[in-house]
């Protein structure tokens, strides 16, 4: 009886909680977002207000959006309340298509480069935006990434791109009278120097993710294949993985694996960025985009130096990768408010804030901007003397099956493992790109 | 139960009885009348059941004869899927580790379940209530937080691993993540098959084993010829609950090692298969009629399964009413 | 000597069972004190508990200043809550027709309504997900409520009728002869089956609890998160912030283990109950 009297209470309090709250779960975004309520609104407004809600996978920029990104705005525009609601990377291409595909999309969404969302304009869920005040404000390789397929229609709004590079921990340098190698000759001597001493990892990666493809093979690659140059060659069919740059280019990252940490298969993304920030690691290959984080986390100087160029190399490139943009989702209800917002972010005013805010993120507008961040500098001041290029295989290559960028991240990790060989490598990357790619030129 | 029974027989001295004498017109009127109730009773557990569940499997299986825009494409997505070596690598694979799985699932998790259901049911020992509470606890955590539990304590920056002596990355190693991550849903689901041989070891009646013991047998050979037989159903339904289970597993790997079950795939199995190929991977979109297709064959993996359950194994196995 | 035997037997079982005891609780137990300590502390000595200079709530601070942890709590109570609910009640109705009633078609309908046991409902995703958007229900815990209801009810009502197969016929049929139309017979025969209704409600329970699959797909909005999928997103969020990844974790867990505790006789029970079923 007992028992049954403590069941009873249970469900009974289970369902009062559920009638309580059952009238609310209609989905909505807007109980979830009492952090953004504007504070800026003022009294007087006259024209309706509506709510406008970003789709994106930056959560780690909330607190930036919050709390300065969309108050700049909303001070502009009072009538419009704007929401960043973030989903997590791994989650968002597939939750992002169900919920446009469910009519639920948020009215404006993030764009990732090249095909992943060209296939999204393509199937109807990125707006034309060719009238938009602003969008011509944009150089062509800017806006390249967001281009339907004849090359006369931008569907989002250029935001960012980040730069590539080698982060080090100066206080560690200096102790160990190091200094920032120049080619790979010298890189090796660096990492065999901090091997020897023994106080540090030479370089703190994990090979369990993305890292291994997104930072060492594109950045030491660059060089290899001559930047934007290969990257279009691989795309026209001219070059093959199977070529001679690309097997040295893998050659060259097995060649680091002996300087990692030894468990690093096992070692998350953000687990390798701890060995860096907490001072286990000197070396940290990354982007500009972990600035903000180091600057949070690591107790130690912290600078960049340019992927060293393969000894004897007359030119240098570097990845400078166009990387975030927003578009229009069609079905909007709030499209005019949205592209108010949208054109805001093409305007100079923006891109002062954001890269302000997010340092390590570079405008691509034509206006050119000041950035505070002594390590942005460091990245921007690359462009001075190399070749921008954006990482190889998202463009075309990734959209059938084996999907390139997918084969391209587990045979980087098995090289510098030790368990594949550059050739093996890309010959199984050159015959995955041969069972469904033929190159139209 | 008998305070119930006892006050309605109170009300109805000749209870049963009075039934069978009732008048058939009232009888056949009676029956008419309970045509309703049966609909009414029956029709909310058919109608979600068969919206929310038959439809969509049966519908899944339709959408693995069409492709992606809609035509019919006869048998197509399973030529692609078994000749096209994009997917049949992947299938074949992550098949080959389901099987692994359920191996040590059968060979680990069900056996401890088991050992651990006999001492929670020795005589005469104190605090095995206590006991089963605890070894029960991991089955209710959220698979989530378990992966996230053991991807922290298995992780090479923490010292964890170190300290009792293990220096391999076992979730990196292409020879190592598979038997890891069975070993920790193992951990997690032990619970179950425990639980359920205890239900059946504390139903069986104590004179029973005693009287063995009169005629001389040892606790073994009890255990061998009374409580052994007597498990053997509940063995066959903990083995199929198991196998599938199996297919059904995708959260502890999505939790530790993402949607690119790595390293190189060494830890895919067909839920992440499955996924992969109804999202894509990589950013861009996957199909949803391969995903059908994928969902289909798995479909007939269990089904094979079951099948060889019903006809291979309960038919053979008696069951004892006790 | 006999007596001597049982002696060491007993002290056997004791230690297997504390051996198991400690690999069942120490994973958890050691998450839960790395959150009570500074990050130095975490990586320094893992085994280590807090001390005086370690104690820090660093990650605690971080986790409750960010979270929305208190909706997907919600959401996941409503969900399975109202799921368990309906699994139950529809499950002993059917339960209940199956067994009373003799008509054309029962033993078929018994057995349409059990395939579903073996039948995991992931495989039919891809037109659950079609039929939820056509249903104007994506984003929303209906989206989430009907497909775990659909899921729980073929164990639900095959246990149900097994439960129901014992209330005494005399009790029914002296109900009749007392004037009870069905439903009041239904409802005497409910309080005599409360243990499958235990059995079945822990069953669906489990489940649907700890499910990651279905909110991810059909529900992933930020309103409409579970429990669960809210952990993965939120440790995701805090993955390089090991004070907040324990925090977080031990936050996640402390409700469920407390609840668990509770109630784990009653918890327990129902499942034993459903077992021998």
């Amino acid at each position: 009886m007992r028992q049954l009297i403590k069941w009873t209470v249970l469900v009974v309090a289970f369902s009062l909680i559920a009638t309580a709250c059952g009238d609310d779960d209609d989905g909505g975004a807007t109980s979830t977002a009492p952090s953004t309520a504007p504070t800026t609104q003022a009294p007087e407004m006259e024209p309706e207000e509506v709510t406008i809600t970003i789709e994106s996978w930056r959560s780690d920029d909330q607190a930036i959006w919050d709390e300065q990104i969309i108050p700049a705005f909303e001070a502009e525009n009072p009538h419009i309340n704007v929401i960043f609601a973030p989903t997590t990377p791994l989650e968002y291409p597939a939750a992002l298509r169900t919920r446009l595909e469910g009519g639920i999309a948020g009215d404006l969404i993030m764009c990732f480069p090249f095909d992943r969302s060209r296939e999204l304009y393509e199937d109807g869920h990125l707006a034309p935006l060719n009238d938009l005040s602003g969008i011509d404000g944009f150089g062509l390789s800017a806006q390249a990434a967001w281009l339907s397929a004849d090359g006369s229609t931008p569907y989002c709004v250029p935001v960012a791109s980040i730069i590539q590079g080698f982060y080090y921990n100066v206080d560690a340098f200096n102790e160990l009278g190091l200094s920032v190698p120049d080619t790979e000759g010298e890189l090796f001597e660096v990492l065999q120097a901090i091997l020897d001493d023994g106080t540090y990892t030479p370089i703190g990666i994990g090979l369990s993710e993305w890292e291994a493809e997104h930072i060492l093979f594109q950045n030491i690659g660059a060089n290899y294949w001559k930047g934007e140059e290969g990257r279009l060659a691989l795309i026209s069919g001219e070059d093959r993985v199977t070529d001679q740059e690309y097997v040295d280019a893998f050659a060259t990252m097995a060649r680091l694996g002996p300087y990692m940490h030894p468990g690093a298969s096992g070692i998350t993304y953000p687990d390798g960025k701890i060995l860096f920030e907490t001072g286990q690691a000197a070396i940290y290959p990354g982007g500009s985009w972990e600035i903000s984080g180091f600057d949070d986390n690591a107790d130690f100087e912290f600078s960049a130096f340019r992927t060293p160029s393969p000894d004897g190399a007359d030119a240098c490139y570097i990845v400078d990768h166009i990387d975030l943009a927003i578009g229009l989702n069609p079905a909007s209800p709030n499209a005019e408010a949205a592209r108010t917002f949208l054109s805001w972010v093409a305007s100079p005013a923006f891109a002062a804030i954001y890269t302000g805010a997010l340092s390590g993120f570079f405008s691509l507008q034509d206006t050119p901007i000041e950035y505070d961040h002594p390590v942005a500098q460091e990245f921007v001041s690359w462009r001075q003397d190399c070749e921008s290029a954006n990482r190889t295989g998202y463009e075309a290559l990734d959209s059938g099956d084996p999907e390139f960028p997918i084969e391209l991240r587990e045979v980087s990790n098995a090289i510098i493992l030790g368990n594949m060989t550059p050739e093996d490598g890309a010959q199984r990357l050159q015959d995955g790109l041969d069972s469904w790619y033929t190159p139209e030129g | 139960m008998t305070d119930v029974e006892s006050a309605v027989t109170e009300r109805l001295p000749d209870g049963g009885s009075t039934a069978r004498q009732i008048p058939r017109p009232a009888s056949t009127s009676r029956r008419r009348r309970r045509w309703a109730p049966a609909l009414v009773f029956l029709t909310p557990a058919t109608v979600i059941y068969s919206v929310f569940m038959v439809y969509p499997l049966l519908d899944s299986l339709r959408r693995s004869f069409f492709d992606d825009n809609g035509n019919y494409a006869r048998l197509d997505n399973y030529r692609t899927l078994f000749t096209n070596p994009a997917f049949s690598e992947r299938f074949w694979d992550a098949l080959g580790h389901n099987l692994q799985f359920f191996a040590f699932h059968m060979l680990l998790q069900n056996p401890i379940g088991l050992l651990l259901a006999v001492l929670l049911t020795v005589q005469g020992v104190r605090g095995l209530n206590i006991y089963r509470t605890m070894v029960f606890l991991p089955t209710t955590l959220s698979v989530v937080i378990v992966g996230f539990i053991w991807r922290l304590i298995l992780s090479p920056i923490w010292g964890v691993t170190g300290t009792i002596g293990i220096d391999t990355p076992l979730l990196g190693e292409s020879h190592t993540v598979l038997p890891t991550l069975s070993l920790i849903s193992v951990w997690q689901w032990v619970g179950i098959p425990m639980i359920f041989f205890y239900a059946v070891l504390i139903a069986i009646p104590k004179d029973l084993i005693e009287a063995s013991r009169v005629d001389g047998a040892g606790s073994w050979q009890a255990f061998r010829h009374i409580t052994l037989p007597l498990l053997m159903p509940m063995l066959g339904i903990i083995s199929i609950l198991t196998y599938i289970g199996n297919f059904n597993a995708f959260d502890l790997i999505y939790a530790v090692k993402g949607i690119v079950a790595g390293p190189d795939f060494a830890s895919d199995i067909l839920g992440t298969f499955f996924y992969r190929v109804f999202f894509g991977a990589s950013g861009t979109t996957g199909s949803p009629a391969m995903g059908a297709t994928v969902a289909s064959v798995m479909f007939l993996i269990i089904l094979v399964g079951v099948l060889l359950y019903m006809f291979g194994w309960q038919r053979r196995i008696t069951t004892y009413e006790l | 000597m006999g007596r001597r035997r049982i002696h060491w037997g007993r002290w056997g079982v004791h230690a297997a069972l504390i051996f198991y005891t400690i690999l069942a609780l120490g994973p958890t137990l050691l998450i839960i004190l790395n959150s009570l300590k500074s990050r130095r502390a975490i990586f320094d000595d893992a085994f280590s508990l807090p001390s005086a200079e370690t104690f820090d709530l660093v990650g605690y601070e971080t986790v409750l200043s960010t979270s929305s942890f208190d909706i997907y709590f919600r959401n996941s109570l409503i969900v399975t809550v109202v799921s368990v609910l309906l699994v139950v009640f529809l499950a002993a109705m059917a339960g209940f027709a199956l067994v009373e009633y003799e008509f054309k078609g029962n033993t078929l309908l018994a057995l349409y309504l059990a395939i579903g046991i073996m039948i995991p409902i992931r495989l039919g995703t891809v037109s659950i997900l079609k039929l939820m958007v056509s249903l104007n229900l994506i984003n929303t815990l209906w989206a989430l409520i009907l497909v775990y209801t659909a899921m729980g009810l073929p164990l639900g009502v095959f246990l149900m009728s097994q439960f129901m197969r014992q209330v005494p016929k005399e009790l029914k049929s002296a109900a009749r002869v007392d004037g009870a139309n069905e439903y009041r017979v239904f409802r005497l025969a409910l309080p005599l089956v409360r243990p499958g209704m235990a059995a079945v409600a822990v069953f669906t329970m489990l489940p649907v609890w700890n499910d990651l699959w279905f909110p991810l797909i059909l529900a992933p909005s930020e309103g409409t998160k579970t429990v669960t999928l809210g952990a993965s997103a939120f440790l995701g969020q805090f993955e390089r912030n090991w004070n907040a990844l324990l925090a977080a974790l031990t936050l996640a867990m402390v409700p469920i283990i407390l609840l668990y505790i509770v109630f784990s006789r009653q918890f327990l029970r129902g499942l034993t109950e459903g077992a021998v079923k």
